[in-house]
C-alpha cells in the first residue's frame, strides 16, 4: 500500500467534517474520491496535503507515519496536489513555471540553458507540444493543467492528487489528461482523483470511495461498482426505503392549462443545455440532481442572472424578456438563491430593509415604501413565517441561517411573484424551518403561485412536487409524474444514462 | 431623530474637542464680528475655507457607500474650475459658465461611473485614470496659464456673502441638506447601502446596481464641479495645477472621521461634513496658533491618528475596559472623551 490513512477525524466547530474515514491508495492506481458538497472531500484532502491539522487518526506513506505541517512538507514527502484554478504564475515562461523555486544556477545566476533542457525533460512525458519558453499563459487552460501536473509529479512523484482538474476542460482535453494520468499510473504513481464527473469516473478510475456527511461509505473497483448503487451511496438513499407518504402528487396529473408559463428550447452553452418546461398555475416543479449536473444553472438561466442564448419564454400575455433580473421580476418572477448569504440576503441592512428591498426595488427610487407600510410587511411576515429575531430593526447578519432564509422568502413573497425558483430552500437549516418551509411552499401554491424548486434532498422534493424533472450533465433528461415520484425512481434516472426512468422524458 | 443625533455624536464632541483645543492655544477662535454686512472670525473662516472639502465629502460619501471611492474629485475640481473660467473669460457670462462646468462634472462622474460599473473595473484604478489625466485636461482648457477673470457676479461665488454668511458656506451646507433629502426623502439611500454591502445580492433583488452606481459618480462629480467653482471664483482665476490638489485625500479623510466604512453599507451625510470641518478647524487652527509653518502637517497627521484611534471600533472597548478597572467606573465613554482631551 502506498499511501494508508486509518479513522481519521477531524471536527470544525459544530461539525464532524471527518469522521474515522479511512482510505488505502495503492502505488500505480487511479482512485476516484466521490461525494456531494459537504462530504469531506476536500478536509480529507487538506488533511493530506498539510493545510489542515487532523485530530485523530493515521497516516502512512510507504509504510511509514506522516504527518505532514504544511503545503511544503507534504510535497516533499511526496504528496503534490492540482487544484482546479492553476496555482501557476501565467507571466513566466512554462520552463520557469517548472523549475521554480530550483532554478539551475550558474556562478549565482539563472542558468537558461540548463532550465529550458531541464523543463523539456520534464515535459517528455507528456506529450505536449509546447514551447517551454513562452509565457505558459498563452497555453489553455489545459495545457497549464498539464503543467502544474508535471511540476508537481516532478516535485513529489509518489501521490497526485488532482481536485476536479477536468470542471474547465472540453472532451479533447479531457481525452489528453486522462492519457497523461494512466501513464502516470503505469509509472507507479499513487492518484487521488476527484470529480463530479461520474462518467470521467468510470472511464479512467480503478477504484472509487465514496464518502458521506464525512464518513466512508464504501471503497470498491469501479469495474464492480455499479453506477446506481454509486449515485444511492453518494446520495444516502437505499431504493428500499421508499418514500411516498405524504406525498401531494399522486391524484393530479400535471396538466399545464393556459395561464401557464411556458420555456421553449431555453439554454445557454456552457450552462444548460436547450430544454422546454412549462408550468401550471400553483404547480411545483421539482428540479433533482447531481450536484453540478445544472439544477443551478436552469434556475440562472430562467431568471436571467445568466441570460438564455435560446429559446423563448411565453406567458398567457404574450412572450416574456427574461434578459436580466429586473426583466425577470418584471415578468413577475422571485428567485431565492442557493448561497444565500452572497446572493440572498444584505447582511447590514434590518429585517425590515431586506423584506422591503426587491418591492423599494420594482417601485423605483422616486417612490420610497411609507415607513409606516414597511413596518406592516416587516410585522406581518415575522409572524407568518415565525422570523425568530428580536425585532424589525435587526441586522440580518445577526440572524440564524434559517432565519435568514425566512427573510429572503419574505421579500419575494411581499412581491407576490408568480413564478418564485427556490434554489436549495432546506439547505443547512434546522429541522424545524425546514418543515415550516415546506408547509409554506403548499400554502402559497394554493394562491396560485407557481413554484420551481431544487433540492438535494429527494423526500423533500417527493413530499412537494408536482413533478420533478432530472438533470444531469447540464441536460433535462427525465421528466417524473404521479406515482413516478418516487426516491428510487429519481436516484435511477440521476444515474442511469439510458435507464428507463419516465415516460415524460 | 434621537437616532439622527446619535450617528453624528462622536463628529460633533471631536469638533468640540478640536475647537477647545486651539481655542486654548488662540483664545479669539470663536470671536465672531459683524463687519461691513458679513461675519467675520476664524471660525466663519474655518466654515468657509472648509467648503472645498466638505462639498467633494458629500459626493464622497455616496461613492464610498457603494464600496467604492473617487480619487478624480481634485481633478475635477481642476477641470471645472477651468471650463468656468474659460466661459467667464470668453464673455459668455454667469449662467453659462456655472452650466459648462456643473456638466464638466457630471461628464467627469458619468466617465468615471460608467469604468466601474460597465467596464467592471476597480473603483480606485478607474479614478486614478481621470485624477491624473484630468489636470492635464484642464491645461488644455487654461492653455496652460493661470485663467484669470474679473466678474463679480462669479467671484460672489467664492467671497460674497447671504445673510452675513460667507457665500461657499451657504452653498456647502445647502447641497449637504439637498443631498440629505434627497437620499433619505427617497428610497435611493436605502438602495446605495444596498449595493455596497452586497452588490450580488441587490442586482437579484432587482436593484438596478449599474444605473445607480454610475448615479453616485455623477453626484461626486456634481459636487466636485461646485467645488471647483468655489475655488475658481474665491481667486478669480482658474490654476489647473494647484486648484483642488490633493483635496480628494482630505475627503476620504472626512468621510472616514464622519465614521463611514470604506467597505460601503450605512453611510451618513452630516457625519462626512462635520470631518470636513474638524479637518479644516485643525488646518485653520495650527495657523491661528502661530506655530512655524513646517510644523503644521505633523501636528494634523498626529490630531488625525487620534481622532481615528478614539474611533477604532477595536480600541474604543478595550479603553472603556481599562478605565473601568483603574477607577471602578462602569462609564467606559466618558474616560474615551477625556483620553481624546
Amino acid at each position: 500500500m502506498l499511501l494508508t490513512i486509518r479513522s481519521l477525524t477531524k471536527t470544525f466547530p459544530g461539525t464532524r467534517a471527518l469522521d474515522a474515514v479511512d482510505f488505502d491508495l495503492r502505488a500505480g492506481e487511479v482512485h476516484a474520491l466521490l461525494g456531494e458538497n459537504g462530504a469531506g472531500k476536500s478536509t480529507l484532502i487538506k488533511c493530506l496535503t498539510g493545510a489542515y491539522q487532523r485530530d485523530e487518526g493515521e497516516l502512512h506513506l510507504d509504510g511509514a507515519p506522516i504527518s505532514p505541517a504544511s503545503t511544503q512538507e507534504a510535497q516533499a514527502l511526496g504528496i503534490g496536489t492540482v487544484y482546479q484554478e492553476v496555482n501557476l504564475l501565467p507571466n513566466l515562461s512554462v520552463a520557469e513555471n517548472l523549475t521554480f523555486g530550483r532554478q539551475p544556477t550558474r556562478f549565482g545566476m539563472i542558468d537558461q540553458r540548463a532550465m529550458r533542457h531541464q523543463a523539456e525533460e520534464l515535459l517528455s512525458g507528456y506529450g505536449l507540444g509546447v514551447d517551454v519558453r513562452r509565457d505558459l499563459g498563452s497555453y489553455s487552460v489545459a495545457v497549464q493543467q498539464l503543467v502544474a501536473i508535471a511540476r508537481a509529479v516532478a516535485l513529489s512523484g509518489k501521490v497526485l492528487i488532482l481536485d476536479e482538474p477536468t470542471a474547465s476542460l472540453d472532451a479533447r482535453e479531457t481525452a489528453m489528461l486522462f492519457d497523461v494520468m494512466r501513464g502516470l499510473r503505469d509509472r507507479g504513481l499513487g492518484i487521488v482523483f476527484i470529480s463530479h464527473f461520474l462518467d470521467q469516473v468510470y472511464e479512467v478510475a480503478d477504484r472509487a470511495t465514496v464518502l458521506r456527511n464525512g464518513q466512508r461509505i464504501v471503497t470498491e473497483e469501479t469495474a464492480r461498482l455499479d453506477r446506481l448503487r454509486l449515485i444511492e451511496h453518494m446520495l444516502g438513499h437505499e431504493l428500499e426505503e421508499q418514500t411516498t407518504e405524504g406525498a401531494r402528487h399522486a391524484a393530479q396529473p400535471a396538466a399545464p392549462d393556459e395561464r401557464a408559463l411556458h420555456f421553449d428550447g431555453f439554454g445557454r452553452r456552457g450552462k444548460i443545455e436547450p430544454f422546454d418546461l412549462s408550468i401550471g398555475r400553483g404547480e411545483v416543479v421539482g428540479l433533482a440532481g447531481l450536484l453540478g449536473a445544472g439544477r443551478t444553472e436552469t434556475a440562472e438561466v430562467l431568471f436571467g442572472v445568466h441570460p438564455a442564448q435560446s429559446g423563448t419564454a411565453r406567458a398567457p400575455e404574450g412572450p416574456l424578456d427574461l434578459g436580466n433580473p429586473r426583466a425577470a421580476i418584471a415578468a413577475g418572477f422571485g428567485f431565492a438563491p442557493e448561497d444565500r448569504k452572497t446572493d440572498g440576503i444584505v447582511a447590514d441592512l434590518s429585517v425590515r430593509e431586506n423584506i422591503a428591498l426587491a418591492l423599494q426595488a420594482r417601485r423605483g427610487w422616486a417612490r420610497p415604501l411609507p415607513r409606516a407600510e414597511q413596518n406592516r410587511l416587516a410585522e406581518h411576515y415575522i409572524q407568518r413565517l415565525d422570523i425568530r429575531t428580536s425585532d424589525a430593526e435587526k441586522a440580518v447578519g445577526d440572524l440564524s441561517g434559517g432565519n435568514q432564509q425566512k427573510v429572503v422568502l419574505a421579500r419575494w413573497l411581499a412581491m407576490n411573484p408568480r413564478f418564485f425558483i427556490l434554489d436549495e430552500p432546506t439547505r443547512g437549516i434546522d429541522v424545524g424551518a425546514h418543515a415550516e418551509i415546506l408547509r409554506l411552499i403548499e400554502e402559497v401554491t394554493e394562491d396560485g403561485m407557481s413554484i420551481l424548486v431544487i433540492s438535494s434532498e429527494l423526500e423533500e422534493l417527493v413530499a412537494v412536487a408536482d413533478r420533478v424533472i432530472v438533470v444531469r450533465d447540464r441536460r433535462h433528461v427525465a421528466e417524473l409524474t404521479g406515482t413516478e415520484i418516487a426516491t428510487d425512481r429519481i436516484v435511477r434516472a440521476i444515474a442511469a444514462p439510458d435507464a428507463k426512468a419516465g415516460e415524460a422524458a | 431623530m434621537p437616532q439622527a443625533i446619535r450617528r453624528v455624536l462622536p463628529q460633533l464632541l471631536t469638533l468640540l474637542a478640536v475647537i477647545l483645543l486651539v481655542s486654548a492655544f488662540f483664545p479669539g477662535f470663536l470671536q465672531v464680528d459683524y463687519e461691513r454686512g458679513r461675519l467675520v472670525g476664524p471660525i466663519i473662516d474655518v466654515i468657509k475655507r472648509g467648503a472645498p472639502v466638505a462639498l467633494l465629502a458629500v459626493g464622497m460619501t455616496l461613492v464610498i457607500a457603494t464600496r467604492g471611492i473617487d480619487l478624480s474629485v481634485g481633478a475635477t475640481m481642476a477641470i471645472c474650475g477651468a471650463c468656468a473660467a474659460w466661459a467667464i473669460s470668453s464673455g459668455y457670462g454667469l449662467i453659462p459658465a456655472l452650466a459648462v462646468a456643473l456638466a464638466a462634472g457630471l461628464l467627469a462622474g458619468l466617465w468615471n461611473g460608467t469604468l466601474v460599473a460597465v467596464f467592471g473595473i476597480q473603483p480606485i484604478v478607474a479614478t486614478l485614470i481621470l485624477m491624473t489625466a484630468g489636470r492635464g485636461v484642464a491645461q488644455l482648457i487654461t492653455e496652460g496659464r493661470i485663467l484669470t477673470f474679473t466678474h463679480d457676479g462669479f467671484a460672489f461665488f467664492g467671497s460674497g456673502a447671504i445673510l452675513g454668511l460667507p457665500a461657499p458656506a451657504v452653498i456647502w451646507v445647502l447641497a449637504a441638506i439637498l443631498f440629505t433629502l434627497l437620499v433619505r426623502r427617497t428610497a435611493l439611500g436605502l438602495l446605495i447601502e444596498s449595493i455596497g454591502i452586497n452588490r450580488r445580492a441587490s442586482t437579484l433583488a432587482g436593484i438596478n446596481s449599474r444605473v445607480l452606481l454610475i448615479a453616485v459618480y455623477m453626484a461626486s462629480g456634481f459636487c466636485a464641479a461646485w467645488a471647483g467653482i468655489i475655488a475658481t471664483a474665491d481667486i478669480r482665476g482658474a490654476d489647473a495645477n494647484n486648484s483642488g490638489l490633493w483635496l480628494e485625500l482630505d475627503a476620504i479623510l472626512a468621510v472616514v472621521i464622519g465614521g463611514n466604512s470604506l467597505l460601503g453599507g450605512r453611510f451618513s451625510i452630516a457625519a462626512s461634513v462635520l470631518g470636513a470641518m474638524i479637518i479644516q478647524a485643525i488646518d485653520t487652527g495650527i495657523l491661528l496658533a502661530g506655530f512655524p509653518s513646517e510644523f503644521n502637517l505633523v501636528i494634523k497627521a498626529a490630531l488625525v491618528l487620534v481622532i481615528l484611534v478614539l474611533q477604532s471600533p477595536s480600541l474604543a472597548p478595550r479603553m472603556a475596559r481599562a478605565a473601568r478597572r483603574r477607577r471602578g467606573t462602569p462609564v467606559g465613554r466618558t474616560a474615551a472623551r477625556e483620553a481624546g482631551e
